[in-house]
């Protein structure tokens, strides 16, 4: 180390100054630089990007960038809660705002930017707020918080600009509980990013949230009541009461320290800076917000960390200059999926839109592509961006394959992970490869998510690269032989939940046709009864018609349930485990004619044992017209709803949970799922019917009932977790409806509740907010789907009955009608027939226990 | 050989199977989506059960293949041979010889026990 670094001073306690520090000290391995660093905030620089987060709840502290550690190194000097007042570039001194003089060899100004305030009169009253820095959420949190002490009615409130920052911070309110309207000037949402097929289809999206939305309106005053915010008044229509506005519409560059001191400034503000951060003063630099770099200012931090990083060279003596920057942007608000990259609204000669646009699935994408469809140069996605992290890497370069099939539900059929070359930049927060992230788990043996950003600081700033991230991560790792893939198989890559959508979105009817559309080859016994499910899921028709019978698995095939001996079960649906002495009677007596073993199940029904497949439609048959039917035992779908006898007859039953249980098992019977489902109802707290461990559990309390999710026995048990309290019978079934039918559509095949629930992005928040808020906008959706589900349920015994090509499949042999399979025999235990055992069948004494035939 | 007539090959629906009742025997008869007709043993060799023509018809690679109802065991169509044994020891499903004739299935008689390409029988193509 030298004796005497030289005097680096940093103005501006920003990101982007953050990012020059870590850069500087990280290569500065001789200490030739000291660095003092100026921070007119009270804090040291912190998150901003996050700076929303700070309202679910979060510590100033959670928002802190990389360690606090560096602030102990001696060569670094932070100086918090003081501002630069001066610039003195004859004596290359700096004057601070506690009266300190500082000598500088190097000053790198990195003010960033102030939020604009619009030229509107009012917007000086209180209860106005801007959105820049942790002070400003602080107040206005405060603000919202002592209002609501005062009123006891909803609080209101405006957001004026309808942009990125504008839309996040009417999240913002909402999550504050506070009704929000977002104004905006131009026609439409975001104007900057999206067009004007994305600005609708947004549009509707941020109504779903509950956001008013007023587009092509001007903010003429805003007026107060005792100095407080009052009315919002606008060009034309009425005026709108409000009880706290924040202005969103842009940002300034605070270059006036640059100003005063007669540095050359750009057109529209910002410091005028070379393509190695240099100032007309050769020796100050402007990087960030402040910067007017190639003639621009750059509103996102990662251009601005661009610039940290080729200030950090040249103050080593490296030659870097600036690489340049896309305007990528992505929304960051729950539920609302927005991302614009590159060229997007096709300004260049010669450009091609591919457009999708769904209104009913809410979802506008759009790719804008050179002339001859290939060259990707820009991009819209509106309602779902899952597409975006793979194809911003993508701009400038040709696109593999389809373009279509990158706009098709999560990335279906695009693989452009695979085909992504090493030099390809992943995150450009923080300016990743697609090469170092592979490496991360190549060279250093990374295997999950947070170690591949720990080790590369891929996906650890706006976090929008992660889903690459992975997928790179995952192709990367499934190379080295560790098994990843969510694809199903051999014959399709997707998903269960990607397989969901095409087939809804597409509307598409049959396995061959999804085989065709999405996938290859003639499927296999993985995506045969996935598909087959799927489509039941979706229209709810008879799993043996329509040339699916072949698709299903053992069980759905025949409708029953395969035993050992490859005779079968048959399980008639008791709702709630109420049955009358008549039904009773009936089952016993049907048990009794084909010589059935019959067993009280754990599932509170009877179960009868030992049908021959020829068997099974004359059993059938007894039982519907008895007024039976079937009680999918067989089928990933609903099973049973356990009930205890709750007020009917317990002294201590608070409500009817029998008479619940029977009106939720026959809503859901038949409701085609990624594995099965159970429910239970108790009528008290004392729980007897172990709703907690099953996958929706509803337990009585004085009010109402008390909704637990997730609940299994089975393997891995685990009890139900809460998701609503006390609710009233009515928005209970709401609440199950969309839970179910939000499971039906994302879960992973073969994954019960609690798996699902465990592995949801957000977990159990963020599924309550789906089922009881609606944070995707997609409740009305799900409701629609149930409605048809119910609407449309029949039996499947009965519909069986009905139809003979069906039934010639429970035909035993297809050149001789009338013979039996002799291999099945029995042998009587306690009274009923079981399967002989091997040493039974070959050995001497063969006991005939029941009407079935005994091999001899 | 002789040969037994089992059904209109219509009958079978692509990707499905058929139980046939060939000399006393129960044999399950497979046409594939690609128009192959197959037989093989109704009786798993795994589970002991008569119940593989209640499996699922498909492809491994390029390869036909049945898969046991009971317990998931893969098996080659055309060999018989396990392909997936799901973590037990290899065993074979006997194949039956097939042949189409004038849209009928034959199924010829005796069963063929070894899992050797030599021995397993040649596919009858029907056009698909
Ligand atoms: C009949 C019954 C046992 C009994 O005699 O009581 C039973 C029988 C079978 N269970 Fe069960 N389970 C039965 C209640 C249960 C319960 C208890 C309950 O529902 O309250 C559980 C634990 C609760 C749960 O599911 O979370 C249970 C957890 C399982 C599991 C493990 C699931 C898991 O998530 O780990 C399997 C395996 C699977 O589904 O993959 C299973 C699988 C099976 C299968 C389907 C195995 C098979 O593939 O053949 C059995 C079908 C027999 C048949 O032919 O009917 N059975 N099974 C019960 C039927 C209930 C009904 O009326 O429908
Ligand atoms: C709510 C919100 C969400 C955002 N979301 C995203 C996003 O998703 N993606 C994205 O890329 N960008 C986003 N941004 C923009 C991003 O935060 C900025 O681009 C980034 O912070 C710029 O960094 P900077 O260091 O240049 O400026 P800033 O982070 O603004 O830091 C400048 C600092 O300098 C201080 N300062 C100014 N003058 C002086 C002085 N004279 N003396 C001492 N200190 C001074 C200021 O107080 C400030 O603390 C968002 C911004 C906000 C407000
Ligand atoms: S516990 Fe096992 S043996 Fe008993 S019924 Fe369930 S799956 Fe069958
Ligand atoms: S692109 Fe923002 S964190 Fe990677």
């Amino acid at each position: 180390m030298t004796h005497h670094p030289k005097q680096l001073v940093v103005v501006g306690g920003g990101m982007v100054a953050r990012r020059l520090v870590d850069a500087l000290r990280e290569r500065d391995t001789d200490g030739r630089w000291a660095i003092t660093l100026l921070c007119e905030e009270p804090r040291a620089p912190y998150d901003r990007v996050a700076l929303t987060s700070y309202f679910s709840g979060r510590d100033p502290d959670d928002l802190s960038l990389g360690g606090a550690e560096i602030w102990d190194d001696p060569l670094v000097t932070i100086r918090r809660g003081v501002a630069a007042t001066r610039v003195d570039r004859e004596a290359r001194e700096v004057t601070c705002s506690d009266g300190r003089v500082l000598p500088f060899d190097e000053l790198v100004l990195a003010t960033g930017s102030s939020a604009a305030v619009p030229p509107v009169p009012g917007t000086d009253l209180q209860g106005c707020f801007v959105y820049r820095t942790i002070d400003d959420v602080a107040a206005l949190r405060q603000w919202v918080e002592a209002l609501r002490e005062r009123h006891d009615r909803p609080l209101r409130g405006a957001v004026v600009g309808g942009g990125l920052l504008g839309l996040e911070a009417a999240g913002a309110l909402q999550a504050l509980e506070v009704a929000s309207h977002v104004v905006e000037f131009a026609p439409r949402l975001m104007p900057i990013q999206v067009d004007d097929g994305g600005g609708e289809a947004l549009r509707r999206l941020i109504t779903g949230l509950g956001v008013d939305v007023r587009t092509g309106t001007a903010t003429s005053r805003i007026s107060g009541e005792r100095g407080r915010v009052h009315r919002m008044h606008f060009a034309d229509g009425p005026a709108l009461p409000v009880d706290v506005v924040v202005l969103a519409t842009g940002v300034r560059p605070r270059d006036e320290l640059a100003r005063a001191c007669g540095l050359e400034i750009g057109e529209r503000g910002g410091v005028v800076v070379d393509d190695a951060c240099r100032t007309t003063d050769p020796a100050i630099s402007a990087i960030g917000e402040v910067a007017c770099i190639e003639g621009r200012v750059w509103g996102i931090v990662a251009p601005g960390y661009a610039m940290a990083e080729v200030t950090a060279d040249r103050l080593l003596g490296g030659g870097a200059t600036f690489p340049g920057a896309d305007t990528a942007t992505k929304l960051k608000l729950l539920g609302v999926d927005v991302a614009s990259f590159g060229d997007a609204f096709g300004t260049e000669p010669g450009s091609l839109d591919v457009v999708v646009s769904d209104p009913v699935a809410g979802v506008y994408k759009k790719l804008v592509l050179s002339d001859d469809a290939r060259t990707l140069r820009g991009g819209i996605l509106v309602g779902d961006a899952s597409a975006y992290a793979g194809l911003r890497p993508m701009l400038g370069r040709e696109l593999p394959g389809d373009p279509v099939s990158y706009l098709l539900p999560e990335g279906v059929g695009a693989a452009p992970s695979a085909e992504l070359p090493d030099d390809a930049t992943v995150c450009s927060c923080n300016n990743v490869s697609a090469g170092t992230v592979r490496g991360s788990v190549t060279e250093h043996a990374c295997t999950d998510l947070p170690a591949v950003k720990a080790c590369t600081r891929a996906g650890t700033s706006c976090g929008s690269c992660l889903p690459l991230v992975k997928r790179l991560m995952t192709t990367e790792l499934e190379r080295s032989g560790v098994e990843v893939s969510d694809a199903l198989c051999e014959h399709l890559d997707l998903s269960r939940a990607q397989l969901f959508d095409v087939v809804r979105v597409g509307q598409l009817r049959s396995f061959t046709e999804v085989l065709e559309r999405h996938g290859r080859g003639r499927g296999c016994d993985i995506c045969k009864p996935v598909v087959a499910s799927v489509l039941a899921s979706l229209w709810n028709e008879h799993p043996l018609t329509q040339g699916r019978a072949g698709l299903q698995d053992t069980n759905d095939r025949y409708l029953a349930n395969m035993q050992k001996d490859g005779s079968y079960s048959v399980v008639p649906r008791i709702p709630g485990g109420e049955i009358t002495p008549e039904g009773l009677i009936v089952i016993g007596e049907i048990a009794r004619d084909f010589g059935l073993y019959t067993k009280i199940t754990g599932g509170q029904r009877i179960d009868l044992f030992g049908a021959r497949l020829d068997q099974l439609p004359d059993i059938w048959r007894r039982l519907v017209d008895a007024g039976f039917e079937s009680g999918h035992a067989y089928g990933k779908s609903l099973r049973t709803v356990k009930s205890c006898v709750g007020s009917t007859w317990c002294r201590y039953g608070v409500q009817d949970s029998v008479g619940l249980a029977i009106a939720l098992e026959e809503r859901y019977r038949g409701l085609r799922s990624p594995h099965k489902i159970k429910l239970g109802v108790s009528g008290c707290a004392r729980e007897c019917a172990e709703a907690r461990g099953k996958d929706v559990g509803v337990i009585a309390t004085d009010h109402g009932w008390n909704l637990y999710v997730g609940g299994n026995g089975g393997f891995t048990p685990r009890h139900a977790q809460l998701l609503a309290e006390d609710l009233p019978t009515d928005e209970l079934v709401r609440a199950i409806d969309r839970y179910l039918m939000y499971y039906v559509r994302t879960a992973d095949r073969l994954q019960r509740t609690a798996a699902w629930q465990e592995d949801h992005e957000g977990g159990l928040d963020a599924i309550r907010a789906v089922v009881l808020e609606d944070s995707l906008g997609i409740a009305a959706d799900l409701d629609a789907a149930m409605a048809q589900h119910v609407d449309t349920y029949v039996d499947e015994w009965a519909a069986a009955l009905e139809d003979p090509k069906t039934l010639a499949r429970f035909t035993t042999f297809v050149n001789a009608p009338d013979a039996h399979d002799d291999t099945l025999a029995y042998v009587a235990e306690r009274g009923q027939a079981r399967p002989a055992t091997p040493a039974e069948r070959s050995g001497p004494v063969l006991v005939a226990g029941t009407t079935l035939e005994v091999r001899s | 050989m002789s040969w037994t007539t089992v059904c209109d090959v219509e009958t079978i629906g692509l990707d499905e199977a058929v139980l046939a009742l060939v000399d006393g025997e129960q044999v399950a008869v497979v046409r594939t989506a690609g128009g192959e007709v197959f037989a093989v043993d109704q009786r798993d060799p795994y589970s002991g059960a008569h119940v593989m023509a209640r499996g699922i018809v498909g492809t491994r690679g390029d390869r036909p293949c049945l898969v046991s109802p009971m317990y998931k065991q893969v098996f080659d169509l055309r060999t018989g041979a396990c392909l997936d044994t799901v973590g037990g020891e290899e065993r074979v499903l006997p194949t039956w010889p097939v042949r189409v004739e004038a849209g009928r299935v034959l199924v010829g008689s005796g069963r063929n026990t070894g899992a050797t390409p030599t021995s397993s029988p040649e596919p009858s193509s029907v056009g698909a």
